[in-house]
């Protein structure tokens, strides 16, 4: 087994509030990995540094090491934008482009181009239609979502009921072939059906990706996940095996939350 | 007095208000369209102005405004637009963002007299541009600014969050997301800003008196640094300088009926685009 990400005393301020205090985690590849605890405890917060989304605060500061690959990605001579086109990320609210289904999942492949090797050098060029048309219709199919879909490409992505918006929103993440996606408790404006259809999709996703999860759902990160990390208060309490955490949890905080009895 | 019955007080109220507003503008359009309609005709809009403009037609000035009108769109929509951006974008929490957001409410109070002041001294004389379109333009182009950058911040900061992010989760750059999500969605917003601006450049008087509007003209201005007619002005020099003020009565209201027909018709274009991107990108 690989480590995906590796994270090193990783603190995050908001102005004065220490809201990340130094958390040391291991996040495997191809698996899926939730982050659980109760509102406020900075699990969010957390998956937000793994693609630097929180440096759209400006009051935010995060200090510490993110190794992915062997490279630091928190350190500030990294390409932001380089970062977050190799870690993809699906947010709580299904956030739809208001354009067509398929320029929702176009919009990124063509935004980074095609890089190809021309006499030893890197190049980048534009896709050609036909390039497009084979990463739209991959990325929804992947995203369990191109049967659904596949008559009305044309219409706009906002048509789409709740669960399929969230199917779109991965489809447009897998367009650009990301190693890492991290997911900010993406059911949690479905119903129980679209939800299923999403967790299913996201246990299927780890053969091919490393998956992260934000869930407030205890019962979603037992049934999908392979490892469990719990937050309170800004530490990681504990994190293993996800059998292992809501069986026989180790700490006493980890097994007050998982029986109800504080959260 | 029971609840039902304050409902339909408070709902007349509320109605008789919205019907005195379309009353206003049609009593206005109507009364201007009686006084002004005998004298309308082909000749009227396409000749010059000849016999101390109490003869002929004013062409001149329907041209000089119609590129007064331009110049406000080409020099005004793209500062106000991009500093829109600026404040929405790069800006929105700082303290040089909230003195600039200060800075444009108060211009946006100041009098037109004194922009027309402000222009004469810049354009006219310092910058040497004379009594001329250029220098009338480009300040009625400065008057509008604080109106067309309000309207554009607004629909700038209107384009929710999540889509930002989205953008930017996705790898795109700040501008990059900007360009291809932030401005397109924002347009209709811009576009409302734009008929605001051009509406109330095109209206101007006091400006143009300090900066180059001629009385009477027998050509068009031969560039941007020539002195122009302007529809308003000519309203104004006819209403209180002509020689016979009654016998030009029918020149007054014509040419308001015109100036109203020019200002309605650059509208309905900016209408009609606002339209077509309101419903390209829904929300």
């Amino acid at each position: 087994m690989t480590t995906a990400i590796h994270t090193e005393d990783l603190h995050v301020y908001f102005d004065k509030n220490h809201a990340l205090k130094g958390v040391n985690m291991d996040i495997q590849k191809n698996e899926v990995t939730s982050v659980i605890g109760p509102s406020g405890c900075g699990k969010s917060t957390f998956i937000r540094c793994i693609n630097r989304m929180n440096d759209l605060i400006p009051s935010c500061t995060v200090k510490g090491k993110i190794i992915v690959d062997g490279q630091d990605i928190n350190d500030d001579a990294v390409d932001v934008v380089d970062v977050r086109r190799r870690i993809g990320m699906v947010f709580q609210k299904p956030n739809p482009f208001p354009k067509s289904i398929y320029e929702n999942v176009a919009y990124a492949p063509r935004l980074h181009g095609v890089a190809e090797e021309v006499n030893g050098k890197i190049r980048r060029r534009k896709h050609t239609k036909k390039e497009l048309d084979e990463i739209v219709e991959r990325s929804l199919r992947r995203a369990a979502l191109w049967e659904e879909v596949k008559d009305r490409l044309e219409k706009g992505g906002l048509s789409l009921s709740g669960g399929q918006q969230q199917r779109l929103c991965i489809a447009r993440t897998l367009s650009i072939h990301p190693e890492i996606i991290l997911f900010d408790e993406p059911c949690s404006a479905l119903d129980p059906i679209a939800t299923a259809k999403i967790e299913d999709l996201l246990v299927d996703l780890k053969k091919d990706y490393t998956v992260v999860i934000v869930t407030h759902s205890m019962q979603q990160a037992a049934r999908i996940s392979n490892r469990t990390a719990f937050f309170y208060l800004g530490d990681l309490i504990e994190m293993g095996d996800t059998k292992q955490i809501f069986e026989r949890p180790h700490e006493e905080l980890t097994e007050q939350y998982i029986t109800g009895r504080m959260g | 007095m029971n609840r039902k019955a304050k409902e339909t007080v408070y709902f007349s109220l509320f109605r008789i208000c919205a019907v005195l507003v379309v009353l206003a503008l049609v009593v206005l359009v109507g009364y201007i369209a009686t006084g002004g309609l005998e004298r309308l005709s082909v000749e009227f809009l396409t000749a010059m102005p000849h016999h101390a403009n109490t003869e002929g037609g004013i062409f001149p000035a329907i041209v000089g405004t119609f590129l007064l009108m331009l110049i406000v769109v080409a020099v005004s929509v793209p500062i106000g637009v991009m500093s829109a951006i600026y404040l929405v974008e790069y800006e929105s929490r700082s303290w040089m963002g909230r003195i600039f957001k200060l800075t444009i409410y108060n211009l946006a109070g100041v009098p037109s007299i004194v922009y027309g002041l402000l222009g004469l001294g810049i354009f006219v004389a310092y910058l040497g541009f004379g009594f001329s379109l250029i220098s009338a333009g480009l300040t009625l182009s400065i008057m509008t600014l604080p109106l067309m950058i309000s309207a554009a911040r607004e629909a700038i900061a209107a384009v929710p969050s999540s889509v930002r992010e989205a953008s930017l989760a996705m790898g795109a750059t700040k501008w990059q997301t900007i360009w291809h999500h932030v401005l397109p969605y924002a347009l209709p917003g811009i576009f409302t800003g734009i008929i605001l601006s051009v509406s109330r450049a095109a209206g101007e008087t006091a400006p143009l008196m300090l900066t180059g509007v001629a009385t009477s003209l027998q050509r068009l201005p031969d560039g941007f640094f020539d002195s122009f007619m302007a529809l308003p002005y000519h309203i104004y020099f006819m209403a209180t300088q002509s020689s016979n003020l009654l016998a030009t009565r029918p020149i007054q209201y014509a040419t308001a009926l015109v100036l109203l027909l020019l200002v309605l018709g650059m509208n309905l274009i900016a209408i009609v685009m606002r339209k077509r991107y309101r419903d390209k990108y829904k929300w």
